[in-house]
C-alpha cells in the first residue's frame, strides 16, 4: 500500500465535504475490491474516505412496491432480509451468492455497483429490475447507470445512496461461477415486473453488464425456458480468456438464461 | 485396552500438534523475529528474458529506512557461488547434462518472470517496497522461449549459451532394440500424444526465512521454511559458500505444508543469509502470495507420445516414450531427477511389460524453475501408463479391469525393464476391492439412469504403482545423485524415562510428532505423552535428508527402529546388571525388564534413572547415560500400489464434470496411525483432482508473463469441488525395511489424475483430453464431437 489519508465520516455531508477538497480521493465502502487493489500498489489515492461509519447508509426498507437498500448494506444482510426475501427472493439469492461468507460480510451494494466490475453479480439485478439509483445528487435509472467495463454515469464527488428495487412479478438469477475466482463467468437476471420483461447478463460483456432485447421480446410471447433455448448471442463483444472462449460464453447466456426462466417459473 | 494398546501401531491416535496448529500456538518462520531485525523485499523481473543494462540504485539508498541495496554485482564481489541442481544426468551420447549460471541474484541477464534483480532491505517491509520502486532497471528486452512445444527449435530464444536448441539432456532408459523388436511382432499398437499440465505449489504458508549473523562467534543462523534443513545447510555452505557448515545453523520450525516446493534451495532464503553478515543485523522475508506463484518451484509439464504394444490377447509387449520435459529457466536443486529417474524407472506400472524404450528431452525455457511436486515423475509416469491402458482397453474392446488383470505383475521380487525391483504387491487384490466397492457391475444401469438425467456418465480406473521410501544411498549414487538418501535418528533417553527422539525427517504437515512418538511409546511401553520428537534444527540433530518421496516412514522410521533397538540392548545391560542377572536372560515388554523365569523385574524408569545414577557400574562394560543413535539407509525402494477407481457425471449444457463416486484401496504395507494415512490420502487425491480438473500454470506464449499469477485465474480445490470418498487398504508387507512400511504421502496424487480423465473420456466418449478438463475444454470437446457423432 502506498501511503493515505484515511477519514471516517459520520454523515453524507460531511463525506461530500472531504471528497470536495481532496486531491484524489477514494470512497471506501466494504473495500472487498479497493483493498486488494490498494496492497498491490495498483491505486494510490490521496485520501480513503471511508463511508462505513454513516448509519444512514445502512438499511433496508420496504415500501409499497418497491425495497430500498442503502449504499453501505452489506450482501450478508440484504442475502438474509425477510423483506428481501419475501419480496425480491431472487435479489436475496444472488446477495446469497456473492464470492464467500467473508466477502458477504463486508462487501455492499453500493460499492459494487459503484465499481462495476464487469463480473459482479448485483449490476444484472439492477439491470434486470429496473432499478433506481439514489445519490447524492440525482435519481440515476439502471438503464443509465452501468457504461461500460469499471464504469458509470457517477460524477466525482457523486456518492450512492440507496438503490430502488420495485417488486418484480417473477425473477430469477442463474450464474455459472468462474472456476477459479468464483466470480460470475456467465450471470443471466430474467425478470417479469411493472417494466415488462427484462434480461440482463453479467460477466460476459467485454463492456460490462448488458441486457438482450432478443430474450425479452421472445419471453414477452412465451415466459418459457423454451423462448430462449435457441437465442444464440455473437460470439462479438464477449469475453474470451484462459477460462473460456466467447463462443463458450455465447452458449452459456443461452443455458443460464433458460434455467433463470425455468428457476422464476 | 492398555493405553500402550490405545496409542500404538496401527491406532488412529489424534494428532498431538494439532492442539498447537488450531490455537494458534505454532511458531512458523514468520512468527518469529529477532532483536534489531530488518525487512528484505525483492525487486524482479518484469520480462521474461533481457539483459540488464544498467541498475541504478542511488535514489533508492537515499530512500527513508533502507539499511541495504543488494544485486547480483555483490553476490560476483563476494565470490558467492551460485544454485546448484543435486543431481547429474548424463544424455544418451554420453555427455553430461548442461547446466547454465543461476546465480543468487542476477548479473547481467534475466530469464523469467520474477527472476531475482535486486534486494532491498529496510527497517520496514513498506519501507523496503517502496525504496525498490525507486532502483532503476535498464533491461534490453528478448525475446523469450516459453512454450515447450517450440522452445527447442533451432530459430527459439536461447535461455542458455551452454545449452543449445535450450536441451539440458536427452536422456534414455529401456532396451530400446528389445522394445523395436517387440513392436515389429505386435498385433496391434496402440498411440497416445499426452500433455501432462503445469502445476504450482501453493503450499498454505508461503516460503520465508530470518537471516542472521553473530559477530562474535562468526556463526550464521538461518530460520527457514524447509522440508530438509540439514541438505539447505550442506549446499549453502559447500557449494554456495556462504560459510563453512560448523558455522551455519539452518532451523526449520513449524512448516506449513511444503509439496516438494520446499525442498530446494531458493535464491530468496540464501540471500537473507548471506548479506545479513554485511549489514550485521537479521534480515527477515516472507513472499507474500503473487512471489510465491512467481518464484516457488512450479510441477510437472510434460509433452509426451507413447506408443503400447500388444498381442491379440491383449497382452502388452513393449513401450515407447518419448517425452520433453521443461525444466524452466533454471536448474532446480532435484529438477533433473524428476523427469528421468523418477519418471522413466515407473512406466511399467503394475504391467509385465517385457520391452521398455523411453527417451526424455529435458529443456530450458523462459519460466519459473520446475522441480518435484507431490508425485515429482510417478504422477507423470502413472498417467502416462494408465491413460495408455485405459486406451488399449477401448481400442481392443476389452473391459478396462480385465485388460489390467491379463497384465498384471503376480511374482515377487519382479524386476522390470526400467532398472526398479518390486519387492512385494497384490494389484488383483486392491483393483478387485476397488471395484467391488464402486459397484463397477452396476456401472451400465446408472449411465443410463444418468442419460435419462440429461447427464453423461463415465467410469474410469487408476492402477497405479510408486517408487517411495526414496531411497538407497548407493542405487541413487550410481544415477546422479549427489547425496545419500539414508535417514538417521536419536534416541535419548532422560533419567526420569521420559524420551526425546531427534529425527532427520522433517514435518511439514505430516503428523510425524504423532506417529513416529507411536512407534517409540509401543516399543518401550510408555505413555504417548512421554516422548517428544526433535526435528528440523541442524543444531540438535546430526545430519538428516529430510521429507519428500513418501520416505519419513520407511526410512525414518526405520532409523528410530535401529536407534530403539541399540537403547533397548543397553537397557537390558543395565537391567542385567541391577537385578544380577546375565544379560540374556533379560526381557522386555510392557516397559519392563524382568529375568525370565523369575518375579524379579524393573520398570523403565528405574533403569533409566539407573542409567544416569550410574551407581557401581562395572568399569569399562557398562558406560553412564543411555542414548543412541543410527543411520537406516534403506535396502530398496518401497513401492505403494493400489486402484483408485473414479466416476463422474458431466453436464453436456455447461461442461462441468462432477465427481459422484471416488473409490481408493491402497496397499501401504504396515499403517502406523490409519487416520493419518486416510488424511494424506484425501490430500493426495485433492490434489490429483486440482490437476486433473481445475489447476494450471499457464505462461502468456508470447511474452511469458505468468497468466495465472493469483487465485483469480489459478483455480485451487476448493472443499465443493472434492466428493467424499470411499477408502480401502489392503495389504502386502514391505520386505525391506523393518517395520514392513511403504509410504503414503503421495499416493492421491498420483494415482487420481488418469482415474479421472479415464471417466472423463469414457463420458465423452473421446480418445483423449488435456488436463485440466476444465468446463469450457469439455464443451468444446463435446462441440468437436458432436458432428461426428452426428454424422456416425
Amino acid at each position: 500500500m502506498y501511503q493515505f489519508n484515511y477519514e471516517r465520516p459520520k454523515t453524507l455531508a460531511d463525506a461530500e465535504a472531504l471528497l470536495a477538497k481532496s486531491d484524489d480521493p477514494k470512497i471506501l465502502a466494504g473495500g472487498q475490491t479497493l483493498i486488494p487493489t490498494l496492497k498491490q500498489r495498483l491505486a494510490m489515492p490521496s485520501d480513503l474516505i471511508d463511508i462505513g461509519g454513516i448509519k444512514d447508509l445502512d438499511f433496508i426498507r420496504a415500501e409499497g412496491d418497491a425495497v430500498m437498500i442503502g449504499a453501505a448494506t452489506r450482501h450478508a444482510k440484504v442475502a438474509q432480509s425477510a423483506e428481501v426475501k419475501k419480496h425480491n427472493p431472487a435479489l436475496a439469492a444472488l446477495a446469497a451468492g456473492i464470492g464467500d461468507p467473508a466477502v458477504r460480510h463486508m462487501g455492499t451494494l453500493g460499492g459494487s455497483i459503484a465499481n462495476n466490475d464487469p463480473a459482479a453479480d448485483y449490476p444484472a439485478a439492477c439491470l434486470a429490475l429496473d432499478a433506481k439509483i439514489h445519490t447524492t445528487k440525482r435519481l440515476i435509472e439502471a438503464d443509465e447507470f452501468f457504461k461500460g467495463m469499471f464504469e458509470t454515469a457517477l460524477q466525482d464527488g457523486e456518492i450512492i445512496k440507496e438503490v430502488t428495487f420495485p417488486h418484480p412479478e417473477k425473477a430469477a438469477y442463474m450464474k455459472f461461477r468462474n472456476p477459479a475466482s468464483r466470480y460470475a463467468m456467465v450471470g443471466v437476471f430474467v425478470s417479469k415486473g411493472p417494466w415488462g420483461i427484462r434480461v440482463a447478463v453479467t460477466g460476459a460483456g467485454q463492456n460490462g453488464v448488458f441486457r438482450v432485447k432478443e430474450m425479452e421480446e421472445a419471453l414477452a410471447k412465451n415466459w418459457s425456458p423454451d423462448a430462449v433455448a435457441n437465442i444464440k448471442l455473437p460470439a462479438k463483444g464477449l469475453n474470451a480468456d484462459l477460462h473460456g472462449s466467447a463462443e463458450y460464453r455465447a452458449h452459456l447466456v443461452t443455458v443460464m438464461a433458460k434455467r433463470a426462466v425455468a428457476a422464476a417459473g | 485396552m492398555s493405553g500402550a494398546a490405545r496409542e500404538g501401531i496401527g491406532q488412529p491416535v489424534r494428532r498431538k500438534e494439532d492442539f498447537r496448529f488450531i490455537t494458534g500456538n505454532g511458531h512458523y518462520t514468520d512468527d518469529i523475529s529477532r532483536p534489531r531485525q530488518t525487512y528484505a523485499y525483492f525487486l524482479r523481473s518484469p520480462h521474461a528474458h533481457a539483459r540488464i543494462r544498467s541498475i541504478d540504485t542511488s535514489e533508492a539508498e537515499k530512500a527513508p529506512g533502507v539499511a541495504g541495496i543488494f544485486t547480483g554485482r555483490h553476490v560476483a564481489d563476494d565470490g558467492l557461488g551460485g544454485l546448484i541442481c543435486g543431481w547429474t544426468v548424463t544424455s544418451k551420447d554420453g555427455t553430461p547434462m548442461k547446466v547454465g549460471p543461476h546465480p543468487i541474484l542476477a548479473l547481467d541477464t534475466v530469464r523469467y518472470v520474477g527472476d531475482h534483480v535486486a534486494m532491498v532491505v529496510a527497517e520496514t517491509l513498506a519501507e523496503a517496497r517502496a525504496a525498490a520502486e525507486l532502483i532503476e532497471v535498464d533491461y534490453e528486452a528478448l525475446p523469450a522461449a516459453v512454450s515447450l512445444g517450440s522452445c527447442q527449435k533451432p530459430d527459439a530464444a536461447q535461455v542458455h549459451p551452454e545449452a543449445p536448441r535450450n536441451t539440458c539432456f536427452e536422456w534414455e532408459l529401456g532396451n530400446k532394440a528389445e522394445t523395436e523388436a517387440a513392436f515389429a511382432k505386435a498385433a496391434r499398437v496402440v498411440k497416445l500424444d499426452l500433455t501432462n499440465n503445469r502445476l504450482i505449489p501453493n503450499a498454505m504458508e508461503p516460503r520465508a526465512a530470518i537471516g542472521e549473523y553473530d559477530k562474535g562467534s562468526g556463526i550464521y543462523t538461518l530460520h527457514t521454511t524447509s522440508q530438509n534443513p540439514h541438505v539447505a545447510r550442506l549446499v549453502l555452505s559447500a557449494f554456495v559458500g556462504v560459510a563453512p557448515e560448523h558455522k551455519l545453523r539452518v532451523i526449520a520450525p513449524d512448516v506449513g505444508g511444503g509439496f516438494g516446493s520446499k525442498i530446494f534451495i531458493y535464491a530468496e532464503e540464501t540471500a537473507c543469509v548471506w548479506a545479513a553478515a554485511k549489514l550485521g543485523r537479521p534480515i527477515k522475508w516472507t513472499a507474500d502470495r503473487s512471489e510465491a506463484f512467481l518464484s516457488d518451484a512450479h510441477g510437472r509439464d510434460h509433452l509426451s507420445h507413447a506408443e503400447l504394444a500388444l498381442d491379440a490377447d491383449g497382452k502388452f509387449l513393449g513401450l515407447r516414450v518419448k517425452t520433453i520435459a521443461n525444466l524452466g529457466a533454471y536448474l532446480s536443486t532435484f529438477s533433473a531427477a524428476v523427469p528421468t529417474y523418477l519418471y522413466g524407472t515407473l512406466l511399467s506400472g503394475q504391467y509385465d511389460i517385457p520391452a521398455i524404450y523411453v527417451e526424455v528431452d529435458g529443456v530450458y525455457t523462459h519460466t519459473a524453475p520446475v522441480d518435484a511436486y507431490r508425485g515429482a515423475g510417478r504422477p507423470e509416469a502413472t498417467y502416462l501408463v494408465e491413460r495408455m491402458v485405459e486406451t488399449a482397453a477401448r481400442e481392443t474392446g476389452i473391459d478396462p479391469a480385465d485388460i489390467r488383470r491379463r497384465n498384471f505383475i503376480r511374482s515377487f521380487p519382479h524386476q522390470t525393464p526400467v532398472i526398479m525391483n518390486y519387492d512385494a504387491g497384490d494389484y488383483q487384490a486392491s483393483l478387485d476391492a476397488a471395484l467391488e466397492a464402486i459397484d463397477y457391475k452396476g456401472f451400465a444401469a446408472r449411465k443410463s439412469d444418468a442419460a435419462k438425467r440429461g447427464k453423461l456418465r463415465g467410469i474410469g480406473i487408476s492402477s497405479y504403482i510408486e517408487a517411495c521410501g526414496i531411497a538407497p544411498s548407493a542405487a541413487v549414487g550410481s544415477l546422479g545423485a549427489g547425496v545419500g538418501l539414508w535417514e538417521s535418528a536419536e534416541v535419548r533417553v532422560n533419567p526420569t524415562g521420559n524420551v526425546e527422539v531427534l529425527t532427520g525427517s522433517h514435518s511439514h504437515g505430516q503428523g510425524h510428532e504423532t506417529t513416529f512418538a507411536q512407534l517409540v511409546a509401543s516399543r518401550l511401553g510408555i505413555p504417548l505423552s512421554n516422548v517428544e520428537i526433535v526435528h528440523g534444527d541442524t543444531d540438535k540433530v546430526q545430519f538428516g535428508m529430510g521429507t519428500y518421496g513418501s520416505r519419513s516412514g520407511a526410512v525414518g522410521m526405520s532409523a528410530i527402529v535401529k536407534a530403539l533397538e541399540k537403547i533397548e540392548a543397553k537397557a537390558k545391560k543395565i537391567a542385567a546388571h541391577l537385578m544380577e542377572a546375565a544379560v540374556e536372560d533379560i526381557t522386555f515388554e510392557n516397559g519392563a525388564f524382568t529375568v525370565q523365569g523369575t518375579d524379579k523385574s524393573l520398570a523403565w524408569a528405574e533403569v533409566s534413572l539407573a542409567a544416569y545414577t550410574a551407581h557401581g557400574f562395572p568399569s569399562g562394560e557398562i558406560e553412564p547415560g543411555l542414548k543412541e543413535g543410527a543411520f537406516y539407509d534403506p535396502a530398496n525402494f518401497t513401492f505403494p500400489a493400489g486402484a483408485h477407481v473414479c466416476e463422474v457425471e458431466i453436464d453436456p449444457d455447461t461442461g462441468i464434470v462432477e465427481i459422484v463416486k471416488f473409490v481408493a484401496v491402497d496397499d501401504f504395507g504396515t499403517i502406523i496411525n490409519p487416520m493419518i494415512v486416510e488424511g494424506q490420502v484425501h490430500g493426495g487425491i485433492a490434489q490429483g483432482i486440482g490437476q486433473a480438473l481445475l489447476e494450471h500454470g499457464v505462461y502468456d506464449p508470447a511474452s511469458g508473463q505468468l497468466v495465472t499469477g493469483s487465485y483469480m485465474d489459478y483455480c485451487m480445490p476448493r472443499a465443493d469441488d472434492l466428493p467424499s470418498f470411499t477408502l480401502g487398504f489392503t495389504k502386502t508387507v514391505c520386505p525391506s525395511n523393518p517395520l514392513g512400511m511403504k509410504g503414503c504421502g503421495e499416493a492421491g496424487a498420483i494415482a487420481a489424475p488418469p482415474a479421472i480423465i479415464n471417466a472423463v473420456t469414457d463420458a465423452l466418449g473421446i480418445r483423449d483430453i488435456e488436463m485440466p478438463a476444465t468446463p469450457a475444454r469439455v464443451w468444446q470437446a463435446l462441440q468437436s464431437a458432436a458432428p461426428r457423432a452426428a454424422a456416425e
